[in-house]
């Protein structure tokens, strides 16, 4: 039944550009410039969707960002299909496909379409009340509840396009480019501020644009055609930047707004081919007019949701501006003057309107005259109270108000029309002046809620304002601008200004019908199928404040967030509960503003630019040996490196085996390092170490740890004194950042007065590990020169020596226990010593290990990891470190914590070992302990941090915090498995070599 | 998204910066000395208040100073900056 409903040629349409585009699988044809709406109703389709609840057939309502009904899945065969798109929003291309969303198996026969019948059986919370009983049934209801629900398909590839973003500062941001917007950009750009103009849509000029009153003039001309050489001017104009297809999404404090620029949306297949789809602008703006418009209200009747009820301003839209007809025989509805000139509009391109329903008794504005002169009848004082037709409107039945507009007297009139306009008055587009943390204050007289306060920052002009007439709406942004932008005189003070004044109102937010409420259906929030009697029905149910009407009906929480009926929700919910509007307030206007894809947030910050990650210098050694990597903060680390067919468990155990027995080396250039100096340096590290440094020689490490003010650990590692005022402190690899922080921190706010320096030299240095009884012997090979003795090189000091010209430190530390050595060297060098000690160890076997024979060598040790055996909850005593705490010194970060009641508890959770019972069984790390099999509710004492197989002791190992640990050496435990129970034996935390021999052997 | 002032690089975006709770409470000089009780007044008591607060804040992608800021926590307007040691704005 296709039917071409264009009605003229538009200017803003090429209608030498044929477009061909699929819905719902049949190909239609459309002109360059309309939108999938447009297109679909000059093709005279109008049923495009089903609601979400009742599954009733909707149609599109409105001409744009607004559209609750006409939401559509776009390239729906594809695997990169978009959901939830907006016919009113997308721009037609050779190509387009799309398809109804909610319906199966099609929009014309919808199974679903059974719940509508079934709508007494759903009311509010009715998913709520219906499914909580019996409570252990909701596992079974939630599949199927799930099945059903949702609207759109989501994609389930990789998206393929390239998104971007960008930082834009501008002295000035005017959002939207209707005529105050386009005054105002000309204004502040011709003032030398240096402007940015947004709109979302693809022409400037907003609804004035198209506008064909003749009532509406400016300087003797339509108001069209002035605006129209306006809008050519501005491209002469310096300093302003205009950017349609732009969506401003969210406006947060400080003038930080973020928008969406739609690039190749509208560009066919071809065009858009390795071109950047959208782009996410990030404006920091000095000064933001705001300039949105209004978006007109629907009016709430029975039955109001038919495909063919539409706005009666998107009508003529669809018009003026598309050249398309939405109905051969049309209707409005109205309770203002606009719907008038809609309808004149309609006439005057020769489309028949069959009558006009006002709820006012009357109304003396100029244009009611030219209507009567066109013979269209109007209905004063009547309402609608029923409509017809199911996939398409067929008529509707009016009667008369009665004089306080609660009830309908008389007798039914029936009409027939195939499009009903409704006209319910204007909300001013506030969203995102009330996102920017601004406050609105309620008209009472208008029903609407408009901007309280401009500030030096920030004003609204125009319609958003509150400003709907064309007179008022340029004096008052003349009177607006020489304020905001501080400037004499604007450009348009002395055009001549002529235009019509509506005089009359009459507002009903619930109209009326003959049937009782519980028999009607009046849509508030179209997409969602909320009405005013679920509304009606939180409200006796005890629900009072907005916000949570709002969640019990869903009223507002669809794709559009109520940006057509969430003023009638809350008018229904004031007239019912007898309160005022303005005291009731608005629900929350959150961002984004209009939906934004992942694709825009995330920006070029995909894949392998996901998160920044950083590399050692050795790292192209790693690849080439096939090691696997961990991610440890940012950093890449070697994890461990497999030969052949190994396992990551039959590597661990062999790098762990050799780096005892010979030697192994390690890639440790990510732990932090910050050089610290300055005269007051070794009473710094006194303050924020456990323990004492001032009797540190130079050229001798100590090991340090770190508390929080709360005494519990934050922090480890080596720190070494490199002269009388210059140590160098090693972190923890995750910790490195915060610790440096930290640090930062006390020494600019508590300790002023100490002079320390403190430089992130992590990235500095390269350093590889020499581990094992071997390593000795290596290090000779590379650094003949030096005297490795005991006497002169012992266990925990340092040396600065030079291998090949190049100066490096060298620390004899260990982390597993072994005679250990350290090499630091400068960053560009470290791939070269790495490589120096590769072909001196060959002859001894040498084994480069990962992070992961690191953790397994330290654990035989019982040395902890920080973050791994410890949470932030574990002081050092719960540690059994007791021997680092100082007991000598006065004071450092954390001391006055560890004998808090809290921590001085006996029974707190202390770190041990852990042997199985069986020695192959390896331990689950994260697993609970527990000293009762039987005892219900069992106490959980505890649980494992480290677990590993040693393949030095032949048997598995395991740190774990446990309950009063300390005191349970030797005792038995259990560790419930999902299908076993693991006894455990409480152990000593070192279990190998415990005499430390081994550091010196 | 603030807009911070760093008393010591001028205007700067807020993600150059990181917060560090309320201000103008001193690291006591003596803790050894204290009871329980005024060691946990420091150590976990802070102030959450409608209106204006003081706080830390710390330019840690930047000159990485810590400074002050007065902001009415109701707007998040930043009511004053200024710098470590400094006496707090009294209006």
């Amino acid at each position: 039944m296709t039917q071409n409903l264009r009605v003229k040629s538009s200017e803003f349409i090429d209608e030498t550009n044929r477009i061909s585009f699929k819905f719902d699988g049949k190909t239609y044809y459309g002109f360059k410039g309309d939108t999938l709406a447009s297109a679909l109703i000059a093709n005279n389709v109008h049923l495009v969707g089903r609601s979400f609840k009742y599954h009733r057939p909707r149609g599109i309502m409105t001409c744009g960002s607004e559209e609750p009904n006409a939401i559509v899945q776009v390239n729906p065969n594809s695997n990169i299909t978009e959901p939830n798109a907006r016919a009113t929003e997308i721009e037609i291309y050779e190509g387009l496909e799309a398809s109804s969303q909610n319906c199966w198996p099609s929009v014309h026969f919808d199974i679903g379409g059974i719940n509508n019948f079934l709508a007494p059986l759903f009311p509010a919370g009715f998913y709520y009340k219906t499914f909580m009983w019996p409570k252990s049934f909701w596992e079974k209801y939630e599949f199927f509840i799930r099945h059903s629900a949702g609207l759109g398909k989501s994609p389930n590839t990789r998206d393929p396009d390239i998104y971007d973003h960008r930082n834009i500062h501008c002295d000035v941001l005017v959002v939207g480019a209707g005529i105050s917007g386009i005054l105002a950009a000309k204004n502040a750009a011709k003032n030398n501020f240096k402007t940015l103009l947004l709109d979302e849509n693809n022409e400037l000029g907003g609804s004035t644009i198209f506008e064909t009153n003749e009532d509406n003039k400016i300087n003797h001309n339509s108001a069209s055609e002035w605006l129209k050489k306006e809008i050519y001017e501005l491209k002469n104009i310096k300093n302003l930047e205009i950017k349609s297809r732009t969506s401003v999404a969210a406006y947060h404090q400080y003038n930080y707004l973020l928008a969406r620029e739609n690039l190749t949306d509208h560009l066919n297949k071809k065009d858009k081919k390795n071109k950047i789809r959208q782009r996410l602008l990030k404006i920091r703006a000095k000064k933001v007019i705001l300039a949105t418009g209004a978006l007109e209200r629907p009016l709430i009747f029975n039955n109001n949701d038919r495909p063919g009820i539409m706005l009666s301003s998107a009508i003529k839209k669809y018009s003026n501006f598309y050249g398309v007809a939405c109905g051969t025989r049309n209707i409005f509805f109205t309770n203002n003057d606009s719907a008038y000139e809609s309808a004149l509009s309609l006439h005057n391109k020769g489309i028949k309107v069959e009558a006009i329903i006002d709820i006012r008794e009357n109304s003396d504005a100029k244009i009611i005259k030219k209507i009567n002169d066109a013979g269209i009848k109007i209905y004063w004082s009547h309402t609608i109270v029923d409509t017809r037709g199911y996939k398409r409107l067929s008529g509707v039945s009016i009667m008369k108000l009665s004089n306080d507009g609660t009830s309908v007297t008389g007798s039914k009139i029936s009409i027939s029309c195939d499009c009903l306009g409704i006209a319910g008055g204007w909300t001013p587009a506030v969203h995102l002046y009330t996102q920017s943390g601004s406050k609105l204050t309620f008209d009472e007289d208008r029903k609407i809620f408009i901007p309280k306060t401009d500030t030096k920052e920030q004003i609204s002009v125009g319609s958003c304002g509150g400003d709907f007439e064309l007179d008022r709406i340029i004096t008052n942004l003349n009177y607006k601008l020489k304020n905001f932008l501080n400037i004499d005189k604007t450009d348009f003070e002395d055009i001549a200004l002529e235009n019509d004044h509506e005089t009359s109102k009459r507002n009903i937010w619930l109209l009326p019908s003959d049937r009782s409420i519980g028999k009607t259906k009046s849509f508030v929030d179209y997409q969602n199928d909320a009405t005013a009697k679920d509304i009606k029905l939180a409200l006796r149910e005890g629900f009072r404040s907005i916000e949570h009407v709002k969640r019990y009906t869903t009223t507002g929480m669809g794709t559009d967030q109520g940006k057509l009926g969430n003023m009638h929700a809350l008018g229904i919910i004031a007239d019912t509960a007898g309160v005022k509007m303005g005291e009731l307030g608005t629900t929350t206007f959150r961002p984004p503003y209009t939906p934004l894809t992942f694709g825009t947030i995330v920006g070029r910050n995909v894949g392998e630019f996901f998160d920044t990650f950083r590399r050692t210098p050795m790292n192209d050694w790693h690849i080439k040996n096939k090691a696997e990597f961990e991610n440890v903060g940012q950093w890449k680390r070697p994890w461990y490196y497999p030969k052949e067919d190994e396992t990551m468990h039959q590597a661990v155990q062999r790098e762990s085996k050799a780096a005892r027995q010979s030697a192994g080396i390690l890639d440790a250039s990510t732990l932090g390092k910050i050089d610290i100096q300055g005269s007051d340096a070794s009473e710094f590290l006194n303050r924020v170490y456990t323990n004492a440094w001032s009797k540190l020689a130079i050229g001798k490490c100590r090991y340090g740890l770190m508390l929080n003010e709360d005494g519990m650990v934050y922090d480890d590692g080596v720190t070494t004194r490199l002269g009388e005022n210059h140590y160098i402190m090693t972190t923890t690899t995750g910790g490195a950042a915060n610790v440096l922080g930290k640090l930062e921190d006390y020494l600019q706010t508590e300790w002023p007065e100490l002079d320390v320096y403190l430089t992130s030299v992590t990235d500095h240095f390269a350093t590889a590990s020499l581990c094992g009884p071997n390593s000795k012997k290596i290090l000779n090979k590379i650094i003949p020169d030096l005297d490795l003795s005991d006497d002169n090189f012992p266990h925990m000091s340092f040396k600065e020596v030079l291998i090949d010209k190049i100066k490096c430190r060298v620390m004899r530390i260990s982390f597993t226990g072994e005679l250990s050595y350290e090499i630091n060297a400068p960053a560009s060098y470290g791939e070269a010593i790495w490589q120096k000690c590769i072909e001196a160890g060959k002859e001894f076997n040498i084994t480069p290990y990962g992070t992961e024979t690191m953790h397994l060598l330290r654990a035989e040790k019982g040395f902890i990891i920080v973050g791994q055996d410890t949470d932030g909850t574990m002081t050092p005593i719960d540690l059994q470190m007791d021997w680092i705490v100082s007991k000598k010194k006065y004071d450092f970060i954390g001391k006055r914590s560890l004998y808090r009641s809290d921590t001085i508890k006996e029974n707190r959770k202390q770190l041990v070992g852990l042997l199985t019972e069986d020695p192959n069984i390896v331990l689950e790390e994260g697993a609970q302990i527990v000293s009762e099999l039987n005892q219900k509710p069992v106490e959980m004492l505890g649980h494992v941090t480290s677990s590993y197989f040693s393949p030095n002791l032949n048997k598995s190992i395991a740190l774990a915090v446990v309950k009063d640990g300390k005191n349970m050496r030797g005792k038995k435990l259990f560790i419930p498995m999902e299908n076993k129970n693991i006894s455990v034996t409480v152990s000593n935390t070192i279990f190998f070599d415990e005499e430390n021999k081994r550091i010196n052997a | 998204m603030f807009l911070i002032n760093c008393p010591y690089c001028g205007e700067r975006d807020q993600q150059e910066f990181k917060a560090g709770g309320e201000a103008h409470i001193e690291r006591p000089k003596q803790p050894t000395e204290l009871s329980d009780d005024e060691w946990a007044e420091y150590l976990f008591m802070r102030k959450n208040i409608k209106g204006v607060q003081f706080e830390r804040w710390n330019h840690a992608h930047g000159c990485r100073k810590w400074f002050n800021m007065a902001r009415d926590t109701s707007n998040d307007e930043i009511k004053a900056i200024y710098k470590m040691g400094e006496k707090p704005p009294t209006q």
